[in-house]
Order: structure tokens, then C-alpha cells, then sequence
């Protein structure tokens, strides 16, 4: 019975971020994130493994976040809950949308609203990165780093490639060729410097 | 029936040979809904992305939804979207499954060291992205600022941050819509006293 109820909390944990996300696949990682905090299903540093798998698979980002979460949490069951409730309102809205709202096409009230949205989502993917930043370069956290700065609580290794394959990339933003280059290209090459940086 | 499952069969092919969501599947959508089965013209395909993009949920998905609901109704609709995001359930778990035989082995581990800071360069892409496409003015600006301090230090949940946003917008866009009226109504009346 409690499985059961397992069940239906990711399916409405999911159902929340499919419907408050607005803005496509990374718009909800902050909603993932406090998944990680609030229940067991995943851990933080899972949620980034997950990130980077859906990067550099095909299919729609959200939908494989769900499946990966959702996998972890109870299988192939666990995975089709998540991604059946992350797909939900969507489906709910975009039919009331077609039946209702787009007989008066140009919506303009609609866009505006929803355009309003956009500096609040901002803020959350901000503060998300920022939460990932800690997880990254200090192991156990900054507080503890500030409280005993010793050079075993920071992954220097990480913050060095993180520079370098930052740089490259600002340093090359007008290159056309590097700016089409496939997000899994970038995956194998973080996967390769870890490996012989040995981090 | 036959129609539901040229749907699935359709948007499975867009969900499996996709990469990167969003606006690298508009290519793969138009080649196949509109050239090769001419279930929408192009125009629609984009009318279809534009609602996506101001409702809730992945793009990919809201644009199954609609096309497969305007050729088949509801069970077109289903048909689509189970379509679009099947592909996803068998690769995705497949590499799940995977990963957990693997996680211990000290080479995957430093690699997946390695592959977290290339992802953490992706989310702050993401917040540029963001950061371009939706703050352009000073209200935009307020509602950053706002959402960031009751994120960051009063740990106020996303979903309670994404209603103050929005109660926010439609606030503001009644408003200056009764300031546009008002301005209008007055420049009338200077139009009548002058007349």
C-alpha cells in the first residue's frame, strides 16, 4: 500500500513541475532539485548525472528527466508514473487551448502574461546553478570550506576544467562550427578530462 | 484506429531522432507533419510552437498534443503524445539501467566528475538564455530580483515563486491596460474641446 502511495506522490510531484515549468526542458531542473532535497528518489549529484544524460540523448529534455527520476525511484513503473505526470497538464492545457482559446487566434493576453514569467524562471535556473556550483567545487559544501579552508574540501581539478572549457567556449561564442557542435560532444569531453585528470 | 497509429508511429520517429528539444525539433517536425504527411501546413506548425512556448510543459510534447487532437481528437492526441515520449522511456531507461551496473567502477566515477562541470556549464547557458530572452524592461528586472532573494535566502518553494510571478503579471497587464484607456479617453476629450 505505501508502494502504491509512492506511486501516485511522484506522479503529482511531476505533475507540478510539468505544469509550473514554463519555458521548455532546463526550466525544470529547479523543480528536480528540490525533489532531491525533499525526497530520496535521487541525489544531487544523480540529478546532474541525469542532466547530462538527457543533454546527450535524443527526445525532448523534460520528458527524459522524468524517466531517469522517475527509473531511480521504482523502476519501469516508477519511470512511466514520472513521465505520464510530467506530460499531463501539458496535455490538459493544449486541449483546452485548441477547444476553447484558439478560435480567436492572436492571443495576445495569453503571450504577455506568460512573457511575465520568464524574469521569475530566470531566477530559479540562477539559483539552481548556483546550488550546483556548491555541489561541484566543494565537497561537503562551502560552509564547511569557509569554516576549515583546506585544499581537501575544494575540487580544484574541477574548477580548473570548468575555466578552461568555459573560456573555450566564450572565447569561441561567434565561431559557428563550435557554437553546432552537439552537446554529447561537450559530455565526452568532460568524461575524458575527468578520467585522466583523475578527479 | 488506423489514423491514431499513424500518429504514434509519426511523432515516435520525431522523438527518436531528435536531439536537444525545443527548436532543434521545429526542423523535424515540419519534414514530417508537414512534407511527408501534410497534417499541418507550415504556418500552423509555427501558431502551434508559439502556443507551446506560453503553456506549461515541454514544447515537444504541447505540439504532439495539438497536431495529433486537431487530426483525430482525443484519441489523437493520446496517440501522439504516447508517441512522442516513448522513445525516451526505452532509451532513458536502458542508460538508467546501465549506470547503476557501472557506478562503482573508479573510471565511470571520474568520469562522471568530469561530465557534472560540463553540465553545470549547460545550466549557466540556460540562465543566459533566459536571462536574454525574458528580461527586457524594469518590471522583468523587479520580478528577477524579487524571485532570486525569496529563493536563495528565504528558501520560498519554485511553485509558490512561479504564482507570485504570475498573479504579478496579470496585475501589470491590467493595469496598463487601464492606463493605455485612460490616456486614450483623455485624448478625446482634448479632441472634442478642440473640434
Amino acid at each position: 500500500m505505501e508502494r502504491i502511495l509512492e506511486f501516485v506522490i511522484i506522479f503529482f510531484e511531476f505533475f507540478k513541475a510539468g505544469l509550473f515549468a514554463v519555458g521548455g526542458g532546463l526550466a525544470t531542473i529547479p523543480f528536480l532539485y528540490e525533489m532531491a532535497d525533499k525526497y530520496d528518489w535521487f541525489t544531487k549529484e544523480e540529478l546532474l548525472d541525469m542532466i547530462a544524460v538527457s543533454e546527450s540523448t535524443p527526445g525532448p529534455i523534460g520528458v527524459n528527466m522524468a524517466t531517469f527520476a522517475g527509473f531511480r525511484m521504482g523502476g519501469i513503473a516508477g519511470a512511466l508514473c514520472a513521465t505520464l505526470g510530467l506530460v499531463a497538464p501539458a496535455f490538459i492545457v493544449i486541449i483546452i487551448v485548441v477547444k476553447f482559446i484558439e478560435k480567436n487566434k492572436d492571443n495576445p493576453v495569453l503571450k504577455k502574461v506568460m512573457d511575465g514569467l520568464k524574469p521569475a524562471v530566470t531566477a530559479l535556473v540562477l539559483v539552481t546553478a548556483l546550488n550546483i556550483f556548491n555541489e561541484v567545487f566543494f565537497i561537503k559544501g562551502a560552509k564547511n570550506f569557509l569554516k576549515n579552508p583546506s585544499i581537501d574540501l575544494f575540487n580544484y581539478k574541477s574548477l580548473i576544467l570548468f575555466i578552461v572549457i568555459f573560456g573555450i567556449r566564450y572565447a569561441f561564442s561567434k565561431n559557428k562550427k563550435l557554437k553546432k557542435l552537439h552537446s554529447s560532444v561537450w559530455v565526452l569531453v568532460g568524461a575524458v578530462l575527468g578520467i585522466v585528470l583523475k578527479m | 484506429m488506423k489514423k491514431a497509429w499513424q500518429l504514434f508511429w509519426s511523432f515516435f520517429r520525431i522523438g527518436a531522432f531528435t536531439f536537444g528539444g525545443g527548436y532543434a525539433m521545429l526542423t523535424m517536425i515540419q519534414n514530417e507533419i508537414c512534407e511527408r504527411k501534410k497534417w499541418a501546413t507550415e504556418d500552423e506548425i509555427i501558431d502551434c510552437f508559439t502556443i507551446s512556448q506560453c503553456t506549461p510543459g515541454v514544447i515537444a510534447v504541447n505540439t504532439a498534443t495539438n497536431i495529433g487532437f486537431k487530426q483525430d481528437g482525443y484519441k489523437g492526441a493520446v496517440a501522439a503524445t504516447l508517441g512522442v515520449i516513448t522513445p525516451s522511456l526505452i532509451i532513458i531507461i536502458l542508460i538508467a539501467s546501465l549506470l547503476d551496473n557501472f557506478s562503482d567502477n573508479i573510471y565511470v566515477t571520474r568520469a562522471l566528475n568530469g561530465i557534472r562541470v560540463i553540465v553545470l556549464i549547460f545550466i549557466l547557458d540556460a540562465v543566459i538564455k533566459f536571462w536574454k530572452s525574458g528580461i527586457k524592461n524594469t518590471a522583468g528586472f523587479i520580478v528577477f530580483a524579487v524571485s532570486l532573494v525569496l529563493s536563495l535566502f528565504a528558501k520560498v518553494s519554485s511553485v509558490y515563486i512561479v504564482i507570485f510571478a504570475l498573479i504579478f503579471s496579470i496585475v501589470l497587464y491590467m493595469f496598463n491596460k487601464c492606463k493605455e484607456k485612460r490616456t486614450m479617453n483623455t485624448k478625446e476629450d482634448n479632441d472634442g474641446k478642440n473640434s
